[in-house]
């Protein structure tokens, strides 16, 4: 995140209150400051009445401060041409209206011509997984389906703030989850142009699930008790230790409205980049992985993982650590026991054997922090040498002395695999992989 | 708003449906010369109407009793209401956008709905009329425009009521949606707000044109002073029929008049209903769905199609993009002034001259009740009393018989699909063409005024608290049913505790809805011309009715305002309330 950016949305000292007849008036929200900046998913939770929806409101402009200002690109929001979207709890979508007019209504409203119009909607339609339901209407659509429309209205219109109050709370768990996911890699994956999404939910996995930075509420009147930003990788699992704790700190400080929040947990600590966890690297060989990912892909992007161990008459056991790794890896998302291959897997299992080391080196690079760690030490040194016994030391703190050893391997054979670093077994350190060091001959030996 | 139960005809609906598929292939001809057809018949009426009315008054017309001036007698009428129900929407589209929408405008408007829904149609008469005819004194269109202004006045209010309420209610998040996405005015109207209200809208001008039957006869031939109105029509012709003591004429017009009110609800009514069904405003697909061969014909009509996409939307189109950029521009100019100081001065001005204008006309009001002599204020009085006694009895008649009968239809299916049709076609008989013929027989069997004009309020009123009773009971879960019964609640204890508290908010709507009905019908009730004699009881409705007969303007003021006093007094002391209790208390979550 660049830092010094002017924010797109800043509510200076915005406060709410009704006027009673006697002279004590109702404070719902107490004066605060909050920005929205670019490349930022902000949650806003909170106890219900700390008026997390009245502050939604206000900085859409949907609803004016008692007191204090919105500025919109530091233009007061009342005047600004104001480029944002809602998606509803209720998806508020009109019942009157087709899916496709439905999602058309804003874009009239912007005036545009019907061609164009067309264009956006099919779009976004197939962005949002509503293809060939343009002429339905959302009493005939199931509530999940009824809230992608309410997506798509939302996001037609490219806004740069995307709110979302409370968009998936009237749905079932697993339509919950799948809406979730599929936002967060639009998102991620920029396939949508908006700058900024601003969440508020009363769940608190949710918005550690989601969020860059968590503001906690708190209410009589509604105030910010607590905003930081969570570092966590994506994609999270809720398994993560960090994320367990993220959602205690925040379960704590929800449920002692009048006590000071405590200490933010040292592992998922904002500005001090945090020592991270070493993830527990999966036994299994990339090759396993790649063809884990075919098998997966030509089943039509879906597997039960029962059936894939009974179809391929594998143990369980055995299947588990391939799964692991491609899910380390971010090609693979597994939920209630069925596998989903990513787009990313996609890609990987469509790939030649060159383009499947370039995204299995990404992968590794961006997710699996041992790996990381290696390749950015032997840069770091002048001769491109490292020790293993550092890392030994490193990992032994976290795992057995056999598992650490274990995980060594593990890191070597996919550290080779991917060609980012090589292992010099007669000095027991890691080396530059051969195509870098074009000087050098290669003095490396495999190890067994 | 009176919430008629949606007719069930569910079964029906599949054998439509059936057909129409079968029939898919050859109709789009067939309808497209329906529809070429209908539009020729509209033309020639058109021709016809403005003959009539761009010719000379005609100083006094004889109404022929002869059933070969019916055809154009019903013709005359049925222009006339439904000139007026056009009228009548487009104010109450109108009257109820801005009430909802100007902060201070708004509890002056409601509280003006109020007051003109209390008031009954004769006492508009002599204001509307003299305006009329003094602006048209050579023409027939004076005295026409006079009798639609009349039947208007009977038709709008609990249209724009509706539509007013409807604005309110519309979900918070729906209108922030609108305003999210930029909506116009314009667009916000018809892609939100008409449509919310469009279901209240129907089932409302239901009630308003049955309304405009029921006052027919009243509008279309009456007495001012010396001047004696008669406009060829269906309501003159039966009135006339009724005092020249023709039974075959009355007979003949009767028959024609259910005739129209029959063809109506199936050729407008139906497919309004089936059409409305669209702005449902409901989660799930609902079971019941009324279905009309009509609405079909329309919708599948290749010429209408066509017509639409080369006129209309190439229109919206162009209303959307010129919004849109106005929209750009007030943007853009906000950035830099604020509104000028002139046009707030102007608005003061304005309101002072309306201000000034309302306390001057009040005031010439005031002095013209001065004149009201002593004996005659005391007889409006008496007569106030009288009507409200009357009025509550037939009410206390309705729900005694309505309730069980109501709560049997409503909780058993197989006699609903039978009695609610039959029902329907019940109401819309409007009950003022059956009162000549009551009268007689109960004047024959010795009966007075008194015991008529209840019994016709009683006709006029019961199917409000019949309908929603129906509907009521219907809306009671069937697991309360069940634990009343499994626990063998006595016949007492299920009345108490499960069917009255269900279908009190029901029965309550019915009761205000029936109230001021029946306030409004006593101006017929009490006060009948018959065989050239005058039949007259004790009661605020004669007392109108005859101060509008002999001129007397002072005293029809009085009388108005008593009633439109007592109406209101009585929703706010009581209904108003009850209301309340049965929102809060009473209301049956979904």
């Amino acid at each position: 995140m660049k830092s010094m950016q002017t924010p797109i949305i800043r509510a200076e000292r915005v406060e709410k209150y009704y006027a009673q007849p006697s002279e004590n008036r109702i404070q719902v929200i107490a004066p605060m400051d909050l920005e929205i900046v670019e490349g930022q998913i902000v949650a806003l939770l909170g106890p219900s009445g700390s008026g997390k929806s009245t502050l939604l409101r206000m900085l859409t402009g949907l609803s004016v401060p008692s007191a204090g200002q919105v500025y919109w690109h530091e233009k007061p929001v009342a005047t600004a041409d104001v480029n944002v979207s809602i998606v509803f709890q209720s998806f508020a979508l009109f019942p009157w209206l087709t899916v496709l007019e439905n999602v058309e209504a804003p874009l009239k409203a912007r005036g545009m011509e019907e061609a164009e119009r067309r264009r956006r909607i099919l779009k976004i339609l197939d962005t949002v997984g509503l293809d060939g339901f343009q002429t339905a209407y959302p009493k005939e659509l199931s509530g999940g389906m009824r809230q992608r429309v309410g997506f798509a209205r939302a996001l037609v219109v490219e806004p740069e703030v995307l709110f979302m109050d409370e968009p998936f709370s009237a749905l079932d768990v697993l339509t919950a989850e799948n809406l979730r996911s599929e936002l967060l890699e639009l998102w991620q994956k920029k396939t949508i142009p908006t700058k900024a999404i601003f969440l508020v939910t009363h769940n608190i996995e949710e918005a550690v699930l989601l969020a860059d930075r968590i503001i906690v509420l708190g209410r009589n009147p509604g105030r910010i008790r607590t905003d930081f930003c969570v570092n966590l990788v994506h994609p999270r699992s809720r398994k993560e230790d960090a994320f367990s704790q993220l959602v205690d700190y925040i379960y704590k400080v929800l449920t002692e409205p009048e006590a000071q929040p405590p200490e933010l947990p040292q592992t998922i600590h904002g500005d001090a980049r945090p020592p991270r966890k070493y993830q527990m690297l999966p036994h299994a060989r990339p090759g396993g992985v790649a063809g884990l990912l075919e098998l997966v892909r030509d089943h039509g992007g879906r597997y039960d993982m029962y059936r894939l161990a009974d179809d391929l008459l594998f143990e369980i056991d055995h299947l588990l650590p391939i799964v692991d790794a491609a899910q380390l890896l971010g090609f693979l998302n597994v939920s209630e026991g069925t596998a989903v291959i990513t787009p990313s897997g996609t890609d990987y299992a469509n790939a030649e054997i060159s383009g499947r080391r370039d995204l299995f080196r990404e992968a590794a690079t961006n997710r699996v922090l041992l790996l990381d760690q290696i390749v950015r030490a032997i840069k770091a040194k002048s001769d491109h040498t490292v020790s293993e016994d550092l890392f030994h030391d490193m990992l032994d703190e976290q795992f057995t002395e056999e598992e650490t050893v274990l995980q060594l391997e593990t890191a070597v054979s996919w550290g080779r695999h991917a060609q980012l670093f090589d292992f010099d077994a007669s000095r027991r350190c890691f080396i530059q992989p051969e195509k870098w060091r074009p000087q050098e001959t290669s003095s490396a030996e495999s190890v067994a | 708003m009176i919430g008629l139960p949606g007719s069930l005809s569910s079964i029906r609906g599949r054998e439509t449906l059936a057909r129409a598929q079968a029939l898919k292939r050859t109709w789009p001809v067939v309808m497209d010369l329906c529809i070429a057809a209908i539009g020729l018949a509209c033309f020639y009426g058109v021709v016809r109407i403005a003959h009539y009315w761009m010719g000379h008054a005609e100083p006094e017309i004889v109404i022929s009793l002869s059933p070969r001036a019916l055809p154009l007698y019903a013709f005359y009428s049925v222009v006339r209401i439904g000139l007026a129900y056009v009228v009548s929407l487009l104010f109450a589209v109108g009257y109820g956008y801005v009430a909802a929408h100007s902060r201070r405008l708004e509890p002056l408007m409601v509280a003006g709905l109020d007051i003109c829904q209390s008031i009954p149609v004769l006492s508009f008469l002599p204001g509307v009329m003299l305006a009329m005819v003094a602006l048209f004194p050579t023409r027939q269109v004076g005295v026409e425009m006079g009798a639609i202004l009349l039947i208007f006045t009977g038709e709008v209010w609990n249209m724009a009521f509706s539509f007013y309420s409807s604005i309110k209610s519309i979900p918070r998040e729906l209108n922030e949606a609108a305003t999210i996405c930029h909506f116009s005015r314009w667009q916000r109207l018809w892609q939100l707000e008409l449509p919310y209200g469009a279901i209240g809208l129907v089932w409302n001008s239901m009630v308003s044109v049955a309304g405009g039957w029921f006052f027919l006869m009243a509008c279309e031939m009456f007495v001012l002073g010396s001047r004696d109105f008669r406009l060829p029509g269906l309501g003159s012709y039966l009135q006339t029929a009724a005092s020249n003591n023709d039974t075959r004429a009355m007979v003949w017009g009767l028959a024609v008049m259910i005739g129209i009110i029959v063809a109506i609800d199936q050729l407008i009514w139906r497919p309004a209903i089936a059409w409305s069904n669209k702005f449902k405003f409901e989660q799930v697909e609902g079971g019941t769905h009324s279905r009309s061969p009509l609405l079909h014909l329309l919708t599948h009509s290749g010429a209408l199609q066509s017509l639409r996409r080369h006129t209309l939307a190439p229109m919206s189109e162009k209303i959307y993009c010129s919004l849109a950029e106005r929209r750009t521009r007030r943007i853009a100019r906000t950035q830099g002034a604020t509104g000028s100081a002139a046009t707030g001065w102007l608005r003061w001005v304005v309101i002072a001259i309306f201000i000034g204008g309302v306390i001057y006309l009040a005031s010439e009001a005031l002095a013209l009740l001065r004149e009201v002599s002593k004996p005659q204020f005391w007889a409006v009085m008496r007569g106030a009393g009288a009507t409200f006694l009357r009025v509550n009895v037939s009410l206390a008649i309705a729900a005694c018989w309505t309730i069980p009968v109501g709560v049997a239809i409503g909780f058993n299916p197989r006699l609903a699909r039978i009695a609610q049709p039959l029902a329907q076609i019940a109401a819309s008989v409007p009950a003022t063409a059956l009162f000549p013929v009551i009268l007689l027989a109960l004047i024959r069997m010795g009966g007075g005024m008194g015991i008529a004009s209840i019994l016709l309020m009683l006709i006029g009123t019961q199917w409000y608290i019949l309908f929603n009773v129906i509907a009521g009971a219907m809306a009671i879960p069937s697991d309360l049913r069940e634990v009343a019964q499994l626990f063998h609640f006595t016949v007492v204890q299920r009345w108490r505790t499960v069917i009255l508290p269900g279908i009190f908010p029901f029965l309550i709507t019915g009761m205000v809805t029936a109230s001021g009905g029946a306030w409004n019908a006593s101006i017929i009730a009490e006060y009948f011309h018959l065989n050239n004699r005058t039949m007259q009881t004790v009661g605020l409705g004669a007392q109108i009715s005859s101060a509008t007969d002999d001129g007397q303007f002072q005293l029809l003021l009085l009388s108005t305002v008593v009633m439109a006093l007592m109406v209101v007094t009585i929703n706010r002391m009581v209904w108003r309330p009850l209301f309340r209790l049965s929102e809060t208390r009473f209301k049956l979550e979904g």
